[in-house]
């Protein structure tokens, strides 16, 4: 079967106010980046104490959901689901635009965003960071040749090479992604190999959640039903990387409960962390794992195209909220420098740290959520990412059954 | 929204339908892959040469690293039995020397602080200093992206404050809390001690007075105040003062689970 791809023609008012909405918000989030490169991080909420925060939680989530988003390329390509084949250039493109949205607000809460050219020719091939420079690069350069392979008649042959590429390089992103805080010794919280393979697994879910949504919408506003099977196997698929998410979550923390040692980073974490706690119970796990599990898989709300909506909403809800947990709570647990010992001092010794983001922190982190979706929208209508159809996909039984 | 009309174009059909202006955006997709991969290559080429995972030697200013000395370990020993509760000159001389907020709040640096501790199963009680440790094995220069975070043939740890990109991941490596973000403009800086709002900082062991004969201005500031609670000098002379009472008395590094190798060592504890 013969895929026909289109390009949107984007001249509805509709595209329009998308596009200046998702302009407005971008906009507003680089203004913020400024006001805070021209004040500094005194204006944010962050401190000594937290030194990374909501733009982080951002950043990282967008960044692990880029690579997720390939998912759907991936199958098409690397495991011969042909059925995916038709929305593998969308896979893609989401790909690119979460980890140009995502990279954009790292480099904008940088202290120094105008020495990006210092981070590009100054590598510690020590570092993990800088090791992700390259990864991200070479990421974004992967899919592009991907895109071109899928989009491009004369180098179709070459598809399944360049999508296989893509799809060890996006292990390896996410490895490296979880390793920025798996390489860390002195914080409880990270210092863990399980960082690196955790996070492929949370991508998976998110990077997915965040593709669903994406051809919903798609598929409402310009009108292409989408086919009932193809949701049925996309909302399977999300319900099963959520349950692996959910696993990973479980390993972790029973992990830290079995060393005696870890078990106040755990008090604090389960039990008395405030917000991080709540957001750990009712937001990482009963919003981003349990609700979308429900949804997904219960027989009265499975095959609603509405309820998978809410779970994808979910799913990222959650993830953000897994995200300020581990990130902003892991820094907020003191550093253990005298295991055994009461301690106290003026620099917040032996003290819980506190942090409450501040509106430029917000602004930036939501600018790269904007951004995101102004380079695919702005895509959409460039160049012929979509299918013609959504009602219509190539059969998969020569390669065998959906997933 | 109102329904999309499209303007159709095949993929993988051949048919006649594809317009001019999508083969070239196709194309240029193929020219972006291609100059992304040189841009994704560039580091890679780079990283063959660099055989051993090492801070780029460019990174670290010639004239900083003339004068330090690879034979030449400096250190400090701090006894706890001689530091005394409610005494800050250490922090108060550390303060004025590199010109430092004096009532520091939450975003302000701290390069040295005084800890208070009490063991809690016996209620022993110190009181102690802790700055950078310059650790032999310091965590804060493995992952700094750009070598920005170095550490000198002598030991001693610095920031390069003209590649510090600001990304803080040093004062998330840090096991001690010794590195601080500087979190806005800062003015009367002095001369030998120079600091940039956006960039991290930390004890520097005082390199300028270090490289001038001198001790690190909390050693001086402790003597001062007749404690003497911190000794400064060549952990490997062993004719060294420091190296005498580190062979002579029971001494700790801390979190010695690290290993990391400190350069600040404590005794009493």
């Amino acid at each position: 079967m013969k895929i026909a791809l289109r390009q949107l023609e984007g001249r509805s008012p509709g595209y329009w106010a998308l596009l200046a909405v998702l302009a407005a918000v971008s906009g507003v989030g680089l203004l913020a980046a400024w006001t805070m490169e021209h004040h500094g991080h005194v204006i944010t909420g962050m401190n000594n104490q937290i030194v990374w925060g909501i733009p982080h939680v951002f950043a990282v989530f967008l960044v692990v959901a880029a690579s997720g988003a390939l998912n759907v390329a991936s199958m098409a390509s690397v495991f011969g689901k042909t059925v995916y084949k038709p929305l593998a250039p969308l896979s893609a493109l989401l790909a690119i635009a979460l980890l140009a949205g995502g990279l954009a607000v790292l480099m904008l809460d940088l202290g120094r965003p105008d020495r990006l050219i210092v981070a590009m020719t100054y590598y510690n091939f020590k570092s993990i960071f800088a090791w992700n420079v390259v990864l991200y690069s070479g990421f974004m350069g992967l899919v592009v040749a991907y895109l071109w392979t899928m989009m491009e008649h004369r180098m179709n042959a070459y598809s399944t090479y360049a999508g296989l590429a893509a799809f060890v390089w996006r292990l390896l992103l996410t490895t490296g992604t979880g390793s920025i805080f798996g390489f860390l010794i002195g914080r409880q919280a990270f210092g863990s190999a399980l960082m690196g393979p955790m996070f492929i697994v949370y991508s998976l879910s998110y990077g997915l959640a965040i593709f669903l949504l994406v051809l919903l919408a798609v598929s409402r506003w310009t009108q292409r039903p989408l086919e009932s099977a193809m949701q049925a196997r996309l909302t399977r698929l999300l319900a099963v990387f959520v349950a692996c998410a959910a696993y990973f979550v479980l390993v972790y923390h029973l992990t830290n409960l079995y060393f005696a040692k870890q078990h106040g980073l755990e008090r604090f974490l389960l039990q008395g962390g405030g917000l991080y706690t709540r957001l750990f119970w009712l937001g990482q796990l009963g919003l981003g794992s349990l609700l979308p599990l429900v949804l997904l898989l219960a027989p009265k709300t499975r095959n609603s195209r509405a309820m998978l909506v809410l779970a994808a909403l979910a799913v990222i809800a959650g993830g953000l909220a897994q995200m300020y947990v581990t990130i902003i709570g892991s820094q907020a647990w003191p550093l253990q420098i005298f295991p055994g010992y009461e301690v106290s001092s003026s620099f917040y010794d032996g003290v819980v740290g506190s942090y409450t983001p501040s509106l430029p922190e917000w602004l930036l982190g939501i600018g790269g959520v904007g951004m995101t979706g102004l380079i695919v929208v702005l895509a959409l209508k460039w160049l012929a990412f979509l299918p013609q159809r959504l009602d219509q996909f190539p059969s998969d039984a020569v390669a065998g059954n959906a997933h | 929204m109102t329904p999309e009309t499209s303007s159709p174009c095949s993929c993988g059909s051949g048919d006649a339908c594809q317009d001019e202006t999508q083969k070239a955006r196709r194309g240029f997709l193929g020219v972006a892959a291609a100059g992304l991969a040189g841009i994704m290559l560039a580091p890679g080429v780079r990283l063959i040469e660099v055989a051993q995972a090492a801070p780029n030697p460019a990174a670290t200013p010639a004239g900083a690293s003339a004068g330090a000395s690879p034979k030449v370990r400096w250190g400090m020993l701090v006894d706890t039995s001689k530091c005394t509760p409610g005494c800050n000159a250490c922090v108060t001389a550390c303060q004025t020397e590199n010109g430092l907020p004096t009532q520091p709040g939450p975003t302000d640096a701290q390069w040295i602080r005084k800890i208070e501790i009490k063991e809690i199963k016996t209620g022993k009680a110190h009181s102690l200093p802790v700055m950078c440790q310059h650790c032999a094995e310091p965590p804060c220069v493995d992952v700094c992206p750009t070598g920005a975070s170095f550490k000198r043939a002598d030991g001693i740890v610095l920031v390069d404050k003209h590649i510090c990109i600001g990304c803080r991941y040093c004062v998330m490596a840090c096991p001690y809390k010794a590195r601080s973000f500087v979190h806005e403009p800062q003015t009367q800086q002095k001369p030998d001690v120079p600091r940039g709002m956006g960039t991290v900082e930390g004890c520097t062991l005082c390199v300028h007075k270090v490289d001038k004969g001198e001790s690190p201005a909390c050693v001086q500031a402790c003597a001062a105040a007749g404690y003497g609670a911190i000794a400064f000098g060549d952990l490997n002379d062993p004719n060294s003062e420091i190296s005498k009472r580190v062979a002579q008395y029971s001494t700790r590094q801390l979190r010695e689970d690290l290993r990391l190798d400190p350069g600040v060592r404590y005794m009493g504890l």
